[in-house]
């Protein structure tokens, strides 16, 4: 069980909480994610990054947008509410060392896994430019966090209502232009997005490392829901990653199988929708 | 054997137990091996193969005392030498026989800790009963005294008595004990250590407690009402427990002695990391370990549509490759989940399936499909890359290999095509990762199972492990037997400490 000390709105469907778990924000490292459930016998198990973590309060920050049932509820939930399950840190940290020069893109809500990362970098002496993006000014968080971090930052909007109008891919094709060019890039985002990074510095050969979020189960390296094909290989995210390099990852593949239960869960939640109505006018 | 109704079993013993009991005193070994062997009173195949509740009901009083007359209470005891605990079986079934259900349990329990469920879901006919006297006498495995029933009931009896005793707890001793893992090695560790007065804390991963018992094996083999009662035990007791905490990552391993405190570890956590085929089309959308479709299932509810978050794949048609309980599970769940039809894939023929012989029957009931000597070859997808079908090579028998067992042959040319949305593949388990990754000084085997001594002791001071990590995906009991070795060895060297006034 966990507390939820503070929580904030940082965009139309996008939260930051802190959560009192003085374990996990001791032993976290960046790259990590934790797992909770909002209910313990009916809830799902969903990972989420662990943006921040604060040892003496005890306490680690999430980020997350309202994209299903659990997000819903977890969103509803106030201050002082407990979360019934929280387990963590999970999955292996991001290998930190003096690259050099490292280039940090992070698109819409995975600007929040990106910042830890981004900031043990610039910590280790890394000269860091980071490029964050999103579909438009609204959606655009932690900017002033990375703004603090970045020797060179750059902020995109697909619509242009913020920043440059661009897809991040197109400072980042400029970045892998200059010379020298980055020892490491890292992107952070959906599928998509990193699919189109990877595919963006591939011709450069910048190692590009990309943070995948498949669905999971445990957590653990106990069921193989969160599997994925990395040249050629079958890799488990939850224990294997979730960080791999993103041009032996099978994207398309991964992407399908994010989609596995879709219309499943449309279903369902209409449902629930539906049951809640009906329960009103139960009432009436 | 055509279904035979329980209330029709229940009376039929109830006649039996009147006629016997007249001369059960003067019966010779040839009359007892003419009792009738009583049949497990079970649910309508028909019925429970849409519903979770368990397959088997169980004995009736008189059905327990009409088997247990059938034990020749042998002198060379062969059923004692196969059971890897050792239970007393003759004098426990002797006290079932008279009647005494109270002394019988207290036999049990002398060496067994969880005999409601290795009733349940040992494989008796592999140990106890492969070779009793009865069912040799009478040339059928599947006619020996049902040991396994009769545990069960004995257990069940006591149970719904409401009487469960609560083991006794020495005085606090001061000292201190992580189990990690709440699996049946994690549970009886627990229990053994905590009796002896030491203060034992278990680390689960999960939410909630049980390990394979809670998240694999389904409520209608093995209700988890059953397993709520053994750890409502441990609870009295005072073992303390934490759920949601992963040793190695939420806390390292060397930690728990160094920062924590800890005078002894134990590690029960299990094997993990379902192994996959290798395949083409395995990572198509509708292919999941029976790991993750039983944990979806069973843990995270995911059968009570109606109220679970946690979505379950809807399937028409279904393989499951493999041909050990795990798969035989996965697939009647499958069918309880509404699938049509239910193929089992399996390499060799039934004679060689690792499965319980009840869960093949119990399976076959309930209209599972069987297509022995088969094995997947690709799995093809629609264009948005979910599962449309499978390609299976047939086998044939050929030599011995070095199991004994006859080793599978590929028959060229033989493929053939069938038609499945899902395939659930169950064909073993490696290792558990996370302690070995995270506990670089931990010695493990070149499967990663972490080694140890005849004592269950790992390669570093203080920490023990047993059950599955140790002996790759094994069985419940074995992983009893081990915890109770470890238990030993935990109590040994604390004593040790405390006489040498450590
Ligand atoms: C579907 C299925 C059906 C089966 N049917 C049978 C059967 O009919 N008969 C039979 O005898 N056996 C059966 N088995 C096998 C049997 O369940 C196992 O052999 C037995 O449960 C092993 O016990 P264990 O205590 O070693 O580990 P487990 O039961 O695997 O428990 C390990 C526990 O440790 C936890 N854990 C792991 N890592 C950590 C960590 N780092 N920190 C904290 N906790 C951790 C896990 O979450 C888990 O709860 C079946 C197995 C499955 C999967
Ligand atoms: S071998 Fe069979 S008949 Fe003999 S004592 Fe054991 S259970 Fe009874
Ligand atoms: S989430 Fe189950 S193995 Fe990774």
């Amino acid at each position: 069980m966990s507390k939820i000390l503070f929580k904030k709105r940082l965009s139309q469907d996008v939260y930051l909480m802190r959560l009192e778990a003085p374990l996990i924000a001791e032993e976290r490292e960046a790259g990590q994610f934790i797992m909770l459930q909002v209910d313990n016998d009916y809830g799902e198990r969903i990972p989420l990054t662990i943006a921040d973590a604060d040892k003496e309060e005890g306490s680690i920050t999430i980020i997350f947008q309202v994209v299903g049932k659990s997000t819903d509820e977890l969103s509803k939930m106030v201050e002082g509410d407990n979360v019934p399950t929280l387990v963590g840190p999970l999955g292996t940290p991001t290998h930190i060392e003096n690259f050099g020069r490292v280039v940090c893109v992070g698109g819409g809500i995975g600007v929040a896994p990106l910042h830890p990362i981004a900031q043990a970098l610039k910590n280790a002496g890394n000269h860091v430019t980071i490029i964050i993006g999103a579909r438009n000014k609204e959606l655009i968080i932690l900017e002033e966090e990375m703004k603090a971090i970045a020797d060179e930052f750059i902020v995109c909007t697909d619509d242009g209502s913020y920043g440059r109008k661009d897809l991040v891919t197109a400072p980042l094709k400029e970045e892998c232009e200059k010379s020298p060019k980055p020892d490491l890039a890292i992107a952070i985002g959906p599928p998509v997005m990193m699919k189109f990074c990877a595919l963006t510095t591939k011709p450069y050969d910048v190692h590009t490392l990309v943070s995948l979020n498949t669905i999971m189960v445990d957590g653990t390296g106990m069921c193989g829901g969160c599997r994925v094909d990395v040249g050629g290989v079958v890799k488990f995210v939850c224990v294997d990653g979730p960080e791999f390099d993103g041009h032996k990852v099978d994207f398309d593949n991964m992407i399908s199988r994010l989609n596995s239960y879709k219309a499943i869960e449309r279903k369902d939640h209409d449902c629930h929708l539906e049951k809640a109505a009906n329960e009103k006018e139960g009432q009436l | 054997m055509s279904h035979q109704s329980p209330e029709m079993l229940a009376e039929k013993a109830k006649e039996l137990l009147v006629e016997y009991l007249a001369r059960y005193d003067e019966m010779k070994p040839k009359e007892k091996m003419a009792i009738p062997a009583q049949p497990m009173r079970e649910q309508d195949p028909d019925v429970r193969n849409k519903n979770l509740e368990e397959v088997a009901i169980g004995y009736t009083m008189e059905q327990a005392r009409v088997e247990a007359m059938r034990c020749l209470q042998c002198k060379k005891q062969q059923c004692v030498a196969d059971c890897p605990v050792e239970i007393d079986i003759p004098e426990f079934i002797k006290h079932v026989a008279n009647g005494d259900i109270q002394t019988a349990i207290d036999v049990i329990k002398r060496t067994s800790l969880l005999p409601a469920i290795c009733g349940r879901v040992c494989p008796q006919e592999a140990q106890c009963q492969m070779n009793c006297t009865v069912g040799k006498g009478l040339k059928d495995v599947n006619q020996a005294v049902a040991i396994g029933r009769l545990e069960r009931f004995v257990a069940d009896w006591e149970r719904e008595q409401g009487v469960v005793k609560i083991p006794d707890v020495k005085p606090e001793t001061g000292k201190k004990v992580a189990v990690v893992g709440s699996g049946p090695a994690g549970l009886v560790v627990a229990a053994d250590v905590r009796r002896e007065g030491h203060d034992v804390t278990m680390y689960e991963a999960f939410h909630k407690l049980g390990g394979v018992m809670r998240y694999g094996i389904p409520e209608f083999r093995l209700p988890n009402s059953i397993i709520d009662q053994e750890l409502d035990t441990l609870d009295k007791m005072g073992v303390k427990i934490q759920t949601n905490f992963v040793v190695g990552r939420t806390r390292k391993l060397v930690d728990l002695i160094e920062k924590d405190g800890f005078d002894a570890v134990f590690l029960g956590t299990g094997a993990g990391l379902p192994i996959f085929m290798g395949i083409e089309g395995e990572n198509l959308v509708g292919v999941f370990s029976a790991n993750e479709y039983l944990t979806r299932a069973n843990l995270m509810r995911a059968y009570d549509k109606d109220f679970a978050d946690t979505p379950i794949y809807p399937s028409k048609n279904v393989a499951v490759v493999g041909g050990g309980n795990v798969a035989m599970d996965a697939a009647r769940m499958a069918k309880r989940l509404g699938a049509e039809n239910v193929y089992v894939i399996y390499r060799r023929t039934e004679n060689e399936m690792p499965a319980r012989n009840e869960e093949i029957h119990h399976a076959k009931e309930e209209g599972i499909q069987f297509h022995f000597l088969r094995n997947p070859k690709k799995i093809f997808g629609t264009e948005d890359g979910r599962v449309k079908a499978i390609e299976v090579t047939k086998f044939e028998l050929g030599e011995p290999d070095a199991s004994g067992r006859r080793r599978p042959i590929a028959i060229p040319g033989s493929e053939y095509i069938m038609d499945v949305d899902t395939v659930l593949v169950s064909i073993g388990n490696g290792s558990n990762p996370l302690i070995s990754r995270t506990t670089p000084d931990m010695k493990v085997n070149k499967w990663g199972n972490i080694t140890v001594d005849e004592s269950q002791k790992t390669s570093m001071n203080k920490i023990y492990a047993g059950g599955d990590i140790v002996l790759g995906a094994a069985t419940v009991i074995l992983a009893m037997g081990e915890g109770r070795r470890a238990a030993a060895a935990i109590n040994k060297q604390l004593k040790e400490e405390i006489e040498a006034g450590k």
